[in-house]
């Protein structure tokens, strides 16, 4: 391990940590709510499908739902209970999405039966692959992609190294830094999984500084001889981007619109890592994910194994909230999003529940506008190198087009260092959301006419018809 | 159970900003020119006194009068308008009438800045673009240095509270800048004056020393990109140097070239202003080469014997270009943006 390590990428910000007051707290057990709600969306690509029916009874950790196609991942019961029903629920998005509805058994031991196991040494990767896909794992970091997607070599790609991102550069949140402090050996099971599903050589797990306890307690328990290394880096939001971790550690640059792929990396979260080396073994699949529940908002801050489903209300009635409380957003305050309800549950992308008071949220929402005044602080904050301030003249033209074009608004990955720096407190970050929105829709609505004009030629019905389906 | 009493409020994230907002880095620009001001005080006394309180008050009187005139929530807590005031009266002479003071510093705040759409949006640096004018305006004036009296601070010479519109009469007493002296009459200034300010010049040009103190501090707090200065200087000390050895009887030292007239006051103050500069670091780097390029051909091969202003507007109208030609190179591309 190399200590006060300078691999680190270029421009980025450095907001507070504000990782006291939870760092320190270990792992616990959160309550069964009343009614736990597994959304059958909670990863990028299609719904899973339900294989339960209403009224059936489930055991926690049996599985509810199956993928849908490859980009698609299954769901568990995260209790014993009996299906309510299967129905909408509100989720972060803010569209209402369906989800598993489960009474769990007030009086049952909530024990999780063991499945089929899958060995890292004598898998080979297709199995590795399904088996993640069975498990339900998604990136836990908050970007919710299925893992075994990332797995699955294309054909003509390779791999050489698997980086395992333990920076967790969010202010607040503290669940990576606890996961690696009190389960590294789930850590070390989980590598060579992914090591053998990839074909990767070597794996270099990426820290912040400001977790030094963590770097030394993973350094201290890395397999003899195992091609692993244990690098910190320093603290600098945001390092757990995947392109500047790999910036970072390998000095390479994915290129723009690529993957880690195309350098032939890989990068997973040190939480999803644990996980998949938690749950292989003993054929499991994840019912609960570690949530830091805090921020000033929050009376009884900590770091919980909360059930997925759990609603918000429940974790904020159990965790207690302060009088004043006014804005409680999943993940950490520059990438979270703010949620409208307190119906949405817990899911496997939600790494922290935040809550702030008026006195956090009140500064931001009355904060003066100023013109932009071309101080250059974004640009130097960005850390794919844009140009926010000319994007953002651009976005309040409505020069949606012209953003993307001339100005890579597409690479933009929405960290929201701009609006961080900005001191005219101009929306920049804000802006590019609605710029992408509206640009995606556009291509959208752009397909849906060129379809449109192929559809009266009688050869091609069939496919029209199934476009049609398609849109529909 | 507590059961929320309140709406949630719902915002897109980043939910944390960093504090910095354009009135407190305004703010810390007129902090950072206090030290050059109270030696202004210091040296031309009374005058200077003078000169800055109208020069503040009409650039912040204008900026109020036209906020209320065309509608908008007035704009004058954000600092800017002082900052103008303050550095447009850095750079006129002491003995200047008040009502000149008066007329260019509307005409910054008015047609340098509130022209093209107020903070942010102006081309021009404001208190440059009210000092060129006067310069066009009343050459006699604004090239007049009386010798700082020794009752500076009881007496104000007659020339400074001439009546509005009427031709002001100079004391008879009068120097030659540092500057007009080297290119007219071939006079070299004593460096250690030069550095301390005890030459004759405009109201805050003198001290170089607080200059850099003042600048130094907006470095240190990152509200100054120390490039810009830093190229001018460099770019200045090279070009005069090479043309010192090439004949070192007709072009000054660079030494002499960096402590003399407004270049210090410039390159830190006004070349450096946010809105007028390029946003790239390589892009200020060419800008300030650019500047200190001007200034040394105005000074050795112009009319004139102080460039920095002209170089500085000149330099402002390049930075769109700049702009335009340097951009960031984006993460994951081998290309520039357009």
């Amino acid at each position: 391990m190399t200590l006060f390590s300078r691999k680190t990428f270029a421009h980025g910000i450095h907001p507070p940590g504000l990782k006291d007051d939870t760092k320190g707290l270990p792992i616990r057990q959160f309550p069964f709510a009343p009614v736990l709600v597994v959304p059958l969306s909670q990863h990028i690509g299609k719904p899973a499908v339900p294989v339960v029916r209403e009224g059936q009874e489930v055991i926690r950790g049996q599985c509810i739902a199956q993928p849908d196609g490859f980009l698609s991942v299954a769901m568990h019961a995260p209790a014993s209970g009996v299906v309510r029903r299967i129905g909408l629920t509100p989720s972060i998005t803010g569209r209402m999405t369906s989800g598993i509805f489960i009474d769990p058994f007030p009086a049952s031991t909530q024990e999780v039966p063991e499945g089929t196991p899958c060995d890292a040494a004598t898998a080979n990767p297709e199995e590795i692959v399904a088996a993640i896909q069975q498990a339900g794992v998604v990136g836990l970091g908050g970007a919710g992609f299925p893992t075994h997607a990332k797995l699955k070599m294309p054909e003509g790609k390779s791999v050489d190294t698997l980086l395992v991102n333990g920076a967790e550069c969010e202010p607040y949140l503290t669940t990576d830094h606890r996961v690696m402090l009190e389960h590294s050996d789930d850590v070390f099971a989980g590598i060579p999984y992914l090591m053998r599903a990839t074909g990767a050589t070597r794996t270099i797990i990426g820290v912040e500084a400001n977790k030094l306890d963590a770097a030394a307690v993973l350094n201290a328990a890395i397999p003899d001889g195992a091609p692993i290394t244990v690098e910190t880096l320093p603290v600098k939001y945001p390092q757990g981007a995947e392109k500047m971790l790999i910036k970072a550690l390998l000095g390479r640059e994915v290129p723009s619109g690529g993957f880690p792929l195309d350098v032939h990396a890989i990068c997973t979260n040190v939480t999803t890592t644990a996980e998949i080396g938690r749950l292989l073994p003993r054929g499991l699949g994840i019912q609960e994910r570690v949530v830091t529940i805090g921020g000033p908002g929050i009376k009884n801050k900590g770091n919980y194994r909360v059930p997925i489903g759990t609603p918000l209300r429940f974790v904020l009635e159990w965790a207690g909230m302060e009088e004043n409380l006014t804005r409680v957003f999943l993940g950490g305050p520059m990438m979270g999003q703010a949620v409208s309800s307190l119906d949405i549950p817990i899911t496997k992308g939600s790494s922290g529940v935040i809550g702030f008071t008026s006195c956090e949220s009140s500064p931001l929402n009355d904060s003066k506008h100023y013109p932009c005044i071309r101080c250059g602080y974004c640009v130097d904050a960005c850390p794919i190198f844009l140009n926010p301030s000319q994007l953002g003249l651009l976005a309040e033209n409505g020069e949606y087009l012209r953003m993307s074009e001339d100005f890579h608004l597409m690479d933009c990955f929405e960290c929201g260092c701009c609006t961080f720096v900005c001191p005219s407190h101009i929306q920049l970050v804000q802006h590019f959301r609605i710029a992408k929105a509206a640009l995606r829709k556009a291509k959208v609505e752009a397909k849906a006419k060129d379809d449109a004009k192929d559809e009266p030629k009688p050869k091609d019905e069939p496919k029209a018809e199934a476009k049609a389906k398609m849109l529909a | 159970m507590k059961r929320l009493a309140k709406i949630l409020d719902i915002r897109s994230s980043p939910h944390v900003a960093s504090g910095q907002s354009v009135d407190v880095i305004m703010f810390n620009v007129v902090l950072a020119l206090l030290p050059v001001t109270a030696f202004a005080v210091y040296t031309f006394g009374l005058a200077a006194i003078l000169t800055l309180a109208t020069a503040v008050a009409s650039c912040v009187g204008t900026e109020y009068a036209l906020c209320r005139f065309t509608g908008r929530e007035t704009s004058i807590g954000d600092w800017s308008s002082t900052v103008t005031g303050i550095l447009y009266g850095l750079t006129l002479p002491p003995s200047l009438a008040l009502w000149m003071v008066a007329v260019g510093g509307i005409i910054a705040v008015s047609l340098g800045k509130f022209l093209f759409g107020g903070l942010g949006y102006n081309p021009f640096n404001p208190a440059l673009v009210g000092r060129t004018v006067l310069q066009a305006t009343f050459p006699v004036a604004m090239t007049n240095w009386p010798a700082t009296p020794v009752d500076r601070f009881t007496s104000v010479p007659s020339s400074t509270l001439a009546w509005p519109f009427t031709e002001p009469a100079y004391d008879a007493v009068s120097t030659a800048t540092p500057l007009a002296s080297w290119k007219f009459e071939q006079e070299m200034t004593d460096t250690g004056d030069l550095l301390l300010g005890t030459v004759s010049g405009s109201v805050g040009e003198t001290c170089t020393l607080l200059i850099l103190l003042g600048g130094l501090y907006l470095v240190a707090r990152r509200m100054m990109n120390w490039r810009i200065p830093v190229a001018i200087l460099l770019t200045v000390a090279l070009f005069s140097g090479l043309l010192n050895l090439s004949n070192p009887k007709h072009y000054a030292d660079p030494l002499f070239m960096w402590l003399s007239g407004g270049l210090m006051l410039g390159s830190v103050f006004m070349a450096t202003d946010m809105v007028g500069c390029p946003m790239t670091h390589p892009g200020c780097v060419l800008y300030g080469i650019l500047i200190g390029v001007l200034v040394v051909v105005i000074r050795v091969w112009g009319g004139m014997p102080e460039g920095v202003m002209y170089a500085i507007l000149l330099g402002n109208a390049a930075s769109p270009l700049i702009d335009n030609w340097i951009q960031p190179r984006v993460y994951g591309t081998t290309g520039n943006q357009s």
